[in-house]
């Protein structure tokens, strides 16, 4: 199931974040927020998705730059809300 | 000692020409920025001074000398004409924040043509809008941006030259160019463009209520303005070492991220990379930053990772904290002096003033929350909207008022002269921001004056984010508005009537917000999206806005029948 949630994210992340053709790499150890790739406006976007997919709300509190700064970082917030 | 010293003295005695005066401006006959930034200051002896380190986000580092940007903006500038740039022509610089962006600005300067800086975040929709009102001939980008730009050339007869910072021929489409700044032979010598004082130099795009962004034009006299108040405000000393990090492709990363750092000759730092307080507290105690100036989204987004992440660090290099973009709350100051030891200390201006405007000194006391006081040799004041008079009672709200003349100040939006002249009233330039001057002569910020949305310190209008709204699918009619946010003092939120045939979901909420972000830019994507049935409307069909406003902030909506008039 992990497997499973890495590979929606990071699917996810390049076909919204990345110009298509893009030669950036990402998996799920990729700063994201930190090296520009998802700003920081662009991860209200990211927040809804994984609120959507998984019905949960993230608090604000939660929803730091940290907490979505790799698609790791994500799937260890998504546990505390027992998606895994 | 700072460099200003008595501010009370300096505002009595103050003459731009004692700025003139210090940079030497029109020595020879020579007015242009480009040769301010770094002949003259390797003619003064600092060539082998450091002018840029540039630090990518995986901790790799670039340095250049004085002299190396003199080379360097000379191989651009030779590359520009070489290539049938001429004077006066615009040459848009599109990228993110690498040592090319900087330099190329001074070269196209150099030779003469008008640089305009472009947020390098902007999606197809918003540069296309751009580049098609300033009639763009020339565009200088990276590999990373050049397919936004092959995506909308079709529709932009006028740019005839694409240039890539970072390619080699090979990976380039047919009519693009390469360039290799590093590679390229050096110029050592090139003929700067004799500019007058009042030709055209930089032109920077910005937001209104209604119709498209316009650019708002500066000339090369402008320099006088940025160097003193670089040096005033910013307190910058030949030992500094400055960081700006705000974005060159706004006017701030331009005034105070190139021209007021390099014509003051002192060594700034740049960090490519995104928002990470770890990264900002490594990179601040890493390169010993001494002065430092940013925006209060960054300053909130600090708050919020709280005090012990500073503790890590080794933060005492910092002498001098400055903050531009919108209002710094009296909680951010208070913040900065605990983790800090130093407050921050607000500045006030914006794209068409070019340069400081309003602002807190460092020696005098600063009121946390308050703008501070009017730079020397700026008068300012508030009017009252109707008529436009002064207004003598203090704490009373008005519109800030300038009176017209400052060298930094915008001569025109381009191709738009009637909005320009819609902007002086009674002799005075109207900012469009309200604020009120308490009994020591302190601004005190309180808000826009129209539906503009400042959203983390850059201005959106509702009208582009509206227009985009509608190339969607679903969306039969929309309001876009600023609500309110504790990092970014506003987002933008969205009303949407959807057409037939379309229900209001959580997918089709993320497919709108993710369309407005790749259109426009993730600034101008709505945070929130409210459907309606349908939005409230003045009886000759305008939306009104500012019902949607009001009701978003909880004030008073008062009656509403003139604005269904309107």
């Amino acid at each position: 199931m992990c497997e499973d949630l890495k590979k929606l994210i990071i699917e996810y992340v390049k076909k919204e974040y990345l110009e298509e053709e893009d030669e950036q790499e990402v998996d799920e150890n990729t700063p994201l927020i930190s090296s520009g790739i998802v700003d920081s406006f662009s991860m209200v976007s990211l927040k809804m998705f994984l609120e959507k997919k998984f019905e949960i709300k993230i608090p604000d509190e939660k929803a730091t730059t940290e907490a979505f700064d790799s698609v790791n970082n994500m799937i260890n917030l998504l546990k505390e809300f027992n998606v895994s | 000692m700072s460099n200003i010293g008595s501010y009370e003295e300096k505002y009595k005695t103050f003459d731009w020409e004692i700025s003139a005066e210090e940079l030497e401006y029109g020595k020879n006959g020579m007015y242009n920025i480009g040769y301010y930034c770094s002949d003259r200051i390797c003619d003064k002896g600092f060539g082998k001074k450091i002018a840029l380190i540039w630090q990518g986000f995986k901790g790799e580092t670039k340095t250049f000398t004085y002299d190396d940007i003199r080379i360097y903006s000379n191989v651009f500038a030779k590359f520009l004409k070489d290539n049938g740039l001429q004077d006066g022509d615009r040459v848009c610089i599109f990228m993110d924040r690498i040592p090319e962006l900087y330099i190329s600005f001074l070269g196209i300067l150099k030779m003469g043509s008008i640089a305009q800086p472009l947020f390098s975040a902007f999606g197809d929709e918003a540069l296309f809008t751009r580049l098609d009102d300033a009639k763009t001939k020339a565009i200088l980008t990276t590999k990373k941006h050049v397919r936004k730009i092959r995506r909308i050339r079709e529709k932009l007869p006028e740019l005839t030259k694409v240039i890539v910072v970072d390619a080699d021929d090979k990976s380039l489409k047919d009519d693009e160019i390469a360039i290799s700044m590093e590679n390229a032979p050096r110029v050592e010598h090139f003929d700067v463009f004799k500019a007058g004082k009042e030709t055209p130099s930089v032109l920077h795009y910005t937001s209104g209520t209604t119709g498209k962004p316009k650019g708002a034009m500066h000339v090369h006299a402008s320099i006088i303005s940025q160097y003193i108040t670089a040096k005033w405000v910013l307190d910058i000393m030949p030992d500094d070492i400055y960081w700006c990090t705000a974005d060159p492709g706004w006017v701030t990363g331009t005034s105070y991220g190139i021209i007021g750092p390099w014509a003051n000759g002192v060594t700034q730092v740049v960090l490519d990379s995104g928002f990470s307080s770890e990264n900002w507290y490594q990179f601040i105690e890493k390169h010993k930053v001494t002065v430092w100036y940013t925006a209060p989204t960054a300053i909130r987004l600090l708050m919020k990772d709280g005090t012990d992440v500073v503790k890590k660090h080794n933060l005492s290099c910092l002498r001098h904290l400055i903050s531009v973009g919108e209002p710094l709350n009296a909680e951010a100051v208070l913040w900065s002096e605990q983790a800090f030891g130093k407050p921050f200390y607000d500045s006030y201006w914006q794209t068409e003033t070019g340069s400081i405007v309003i602002t807190n000194y460092p020696e005098m006391k600063v009121k946390p929350g308050s703008m501070g006081k009017a730079f020397p040799g700026i008068k300012a004041t508030i009017v009252d909207p109707k008529n436009f008079e002064p207004i003598t009672k203090p704490g009373t709200v008005g519109l800030i008022a300038l009176k017209p003349g400052w060298p930094a100040m915008f001569r025109t939006y381009w191709a738009n002269k009637e909005l320009y002249d819609g902007k002086f009233k009674n002799g005075w330039y109207i900012c469009g921001d309200r604020s009120s001057i308490d009994n020591d002569g302190y601004f005190w910020f309180v808000g826009r004056d129209d539906d503009v949305i400042n959203t983390g310190g850059h201005l959106v209008g509702p009208f582009e984010i509206e227009s985009a709204l509608l190339e969607h699918e679903a969306v039969a009619e929309s309001a876009a508005i600023g609500k309110p946010d504790p990092v970014n003092m506003e987002v933008v939120k969205a009303f949407i009537a959807l057409k037939p045939g379309y229900e209001p979901s959580a997918d089709l909420e993320l497919s709108i917000m993710n369309f407005i972000r790749k259109k426009l830019s993730p600034l101008a994507m709505p945070q929130e999206i409210e459907f309606v049935k349908s939005l409230p409307k003045t009886r000759s069909g305008k939306i009104m806005r500012r019902l949607l406003h009001a009701k978003e902030w909880g004030e008073e909506i008062g009656d509403t029948s003139t604005l269904e008039d309107d």
